[in-house]
């Protein structure tokens, strides 16, 4: 029946600037536009798929796509052997000699899908996790599970001396585990944001006593590797990342856009949301669901980067000056800032890991965030 | 509006007529608490169709309570509510969400969020998988918001405006849900009784459109004067229902909020006018000035 309308009715896409007539006292900022495809004839009110979209979002998805590109261009070009952007190009699409080919097909582009699938990753479980815990805060790193999984990875690296991938399978679970740890303690009579994070910082804390004493128990050899794996990394990150990263992205990402709308009502409350018609809890766990799942693949892939799944969020909402979860922006801002963060850590002669790099960054972040929080009065 | 309204389903729960025939909104043999514990016990309530129906009462006595429970926010203990005569539980929620809307006692907005976003979320049980914004969401948020006098707000952040303006952006939002039935948990709280008034002016305004409208409100006089249908409640039970010329006395309010008082017309509208017993200084002071 759908396909039917579908296919008789004509494209209308309308373009209206403001849906009200513009403020009197401030200047009218961009306005959503409405999009209409497939209004019947002489039926307005009426069409298949209809939804607004913000030009301002537009203009950012825009640049964050152009610094994606540079910076992709940057990172394939620059390296111990250089190759001309020309020639960058060239190669990417299929021409270009073998020596090039091999350095950017076989090395550098593997890495950089790794960073801009990763980044994608941690900003748009980020943005999930800050829209439940309605908290700037609220993001993996600190709720805890960077460290449930930093704990599944440094008992295979220690204990086990397991396998790449086997660290990779042991830092996905040591997550899930402390996520569903810290859900279940934080649940009662639902799970309410700042109780997350409290209890979420609090396993934390305890996990980081663990994740200390099993690095002293540990042999040199062991140590220095786990301690290269707790930083986060995408040294050495070839083809056989990027695909199972792209496939989780391909699932979550949709569904994260999915319930992306449904969040922004719940930010409003529980029992104005339930007012609305959501269904507050199935919305909730599905959200943190797929929040943690992100965040387990970007582990897998690159090890704990912090700050990513921090901020991503807190610059997308900047950047479209939108409140709600603005997951797509988010995944967008965060593969731009993770490629550009390895992209920094390349140009150190000795091969920095992009964590460290991440790390800097988001200790100064997080400063910043928490100052601005205390000017406001939060706790 | 939505195609089912008023379905006329003779559920065989053996009530009275008076519970589902005449009244799309009604609750019977309601059981509400927290942690098991009941707040409400074995309570009967309906809504008149077409009512303005205020509700009174001391603090914690369980209005919102009630107000929650009308809404299928809150799962009774015990009992059922219906709406349209089916049992608003077994309802899918955005269905209810059509034809019932809930503003809830001092709801809090995102940081950053613009009015104009703030009231379009009221759209969300409209909405759906394709269909994410419509002509009619567009319609019915413009109308929201020019019947409340908002639209000059649309691009302000809420975070900067006063509270009566905000006030009125919440029931914007309200509004743009394009319900039949409106349930309001303290419209008037932090407002100066200048805006108190225009608030409950725009109820008054709502109701004539033919909007059912319940709302809970702590200014009797107030109350007295918009309500066509006053509940006044006493620990989770109901202590009066009706007009409030004829169940507003100064039994009542004794009784109900524990306060002696006088109650006499209102010089302006007839209505009853609830005035307080003054102790003895403050009199003497009033008399001898
Ligand atoms: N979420 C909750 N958890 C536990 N107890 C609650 C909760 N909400 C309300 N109560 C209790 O239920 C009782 C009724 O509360 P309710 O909010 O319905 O009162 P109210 O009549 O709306 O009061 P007010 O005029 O202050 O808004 C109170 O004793 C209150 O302590
Ligand atoms: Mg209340």
């Amino acid at each position: 029946m759908r396909a039917r309308i579908g296919m008789s009715a004509r494209i209308d896409m309308r373009a209206r600037i403001s849906t009200v007539p513009a403020g009197s006292g401030r200047a009218a900022r961009l306005r959503p536009v409405t999009v209409r495809i497939g209004a019947k004839r002489g039926r307005p009110g009426r069409s298949v798929i209809s939804f607004r979209l913000s030009l301002r979002a537009c203009l950012v998805i825009a640049a964050l796509v152009a610094a994606g590109l540079v910076i992709s261009a940057l990172t394939l070009s620059t390296g111990s052997y250089h190759v001309p952007l020309s020639d960058v190009v060239r190669t990417v699409f299929g021409d270009g000699s073998t020596l090039d080919r091999f350095i950017i097909t076989r090395l550098r582009e593997p890495r950089l899908l790794t960073a801009l699938a990763v980044g994608a990753a941690l900003g748009a479980g980020g943005a999930l996790f800050q829209s439940v815990s309605r908290n700037p805060l609220g993001s993996p790193d600190i709720i805890g599970f960077d460290t449930g999984a930093a704990t599944g990875a440094l008992i295979v690296i220690t204990l086990i001396h397991g396998t790449a991938a086997q660290t990779a399978a042991g830092a996905v679970l040591g997550g899930l585990a402390t996520a569903a740890a810290v859900y279940f303690l934080a649940m009662r009579h639902g799970v309410h944001g700042y109780r997350l994070i409290l209890v979420g910082i609090g396993v934390g804390a305890l996990l980081s006593a663990v994740n200390g004493y099993l690095l002293i128990r540990a042999s040199e050899n062991d140590a220095q590797s786990a301690a290269l794996w707790l930083i986060g990394s995408l040294n050495g990150r070839g083809w056989d990342y990027v695909g199972p990263e792209a496939l989780a992205l391909a699932v979550l990402l949709p569904a994260a856009w999915w319930i992306s709308r449904a969040l922004g009502v719940l930010e409003l409350g529980d029992d104005l949301s339930r007012g609305l018609g959501l269904r507050v809890e199935w919305l909730r766990g599905t959200a943190l669901l797929v929040g943690v799942a992100l965040a387990a693949s970007a582990t897998a892939a690159a090890g704990p980067v912090g700050f990513v799944a921090l901020s991503a969020p807190q610059i997308a909402r900047r950047l479209t000056a939108t409140a709600g979860p603005n997951t797509l922006t988010s995944a967008l801002a965060g593969a731009v800032l993770l490629a550009g963060s390895d992209l920094a850590a390349q140009q150190f002669p000795t091969g920095l890991p992009v964590g460290v790099v991440t790390a800097v960054l988001g200790g100064l972040y997080l400063a910043w965030l928490l100052s601005r929080e205390w000017r406001k009065g939060r706790p | 509006m939505s195609p089912d309204t008023n379905t006329d389903t003779s559920t065989s729960t053996g009530m009275g007529t008076d519970s589902t025939d005449r009244h799309r909104l009604s609750a019977r043999n309601l059981t509400v608490g927290y942690h098991g514990k009941p707040v409400i016990d074995e309570l009967d309530v309906h809504i008149p169709d077409g009512s303005f129906t205020v509700i009174v009462g001391a603090n914690g006595c369980g209005k919102s309570t009630l107000l929650r429970t009308l809404a299928r926010v809150l799962s009774p203990l015990r009992g059922t509510v219906f709406l349209d005569g089916e049992p608003i539980h077994a309802l899918p929620p955005k269905q209810v969400a059509r034809r019932l809307g809930l503003l809830p006692q001092g709801p809090v907005a995102p940081d950053g969020i613009t009015v104009l976003d703030l009231v379009a979320r009221g759209r969300h049980p409209h909405q759906n998988l394709l269909s994410r914004w419509s002509e009619a969401d567009e319609r019915a948020v413009r109308d929201a918001m020019a019947a409340t006098d908002t639209t000059e707000l649309a691009d302000a952040y809420l975070d900067e405006l006063s509270g009566g303006q905000r006030q009125r952006v919440w029931l914007a939002m309200a509004l743009a849900q394009e319900t039949g039935i409106l349930l309001l948990d303290e419209p008037t709280t932090f407002l100066d009784l200048a805006h108190q008034v225009e608030v409950l002016n725009l109820c008054a305004r709502l109701h004539a459109a033919g909007r059912t409208l319940v709302a809970v409100l702590h200014d009797l006089n107030l109350a007295c004067r918009y309500a066509d249908h006053l509940i006044a409640m006493r620990d989770g039970a109901i202590a009066a229902v009706g007009r409030p010329g004829e169940v507003v006395t100064p039994e009542l309010i004794e009784d109900v909020f524990g306060l002696p008082c006088r109650v006499i017309d209102d010089p302006e509208t007839g209505t009853p006018l609830v005035i307080p017993l003054a102790p003895n200084p403050l009199r003497q002071e009033a008399s001898s000035s």
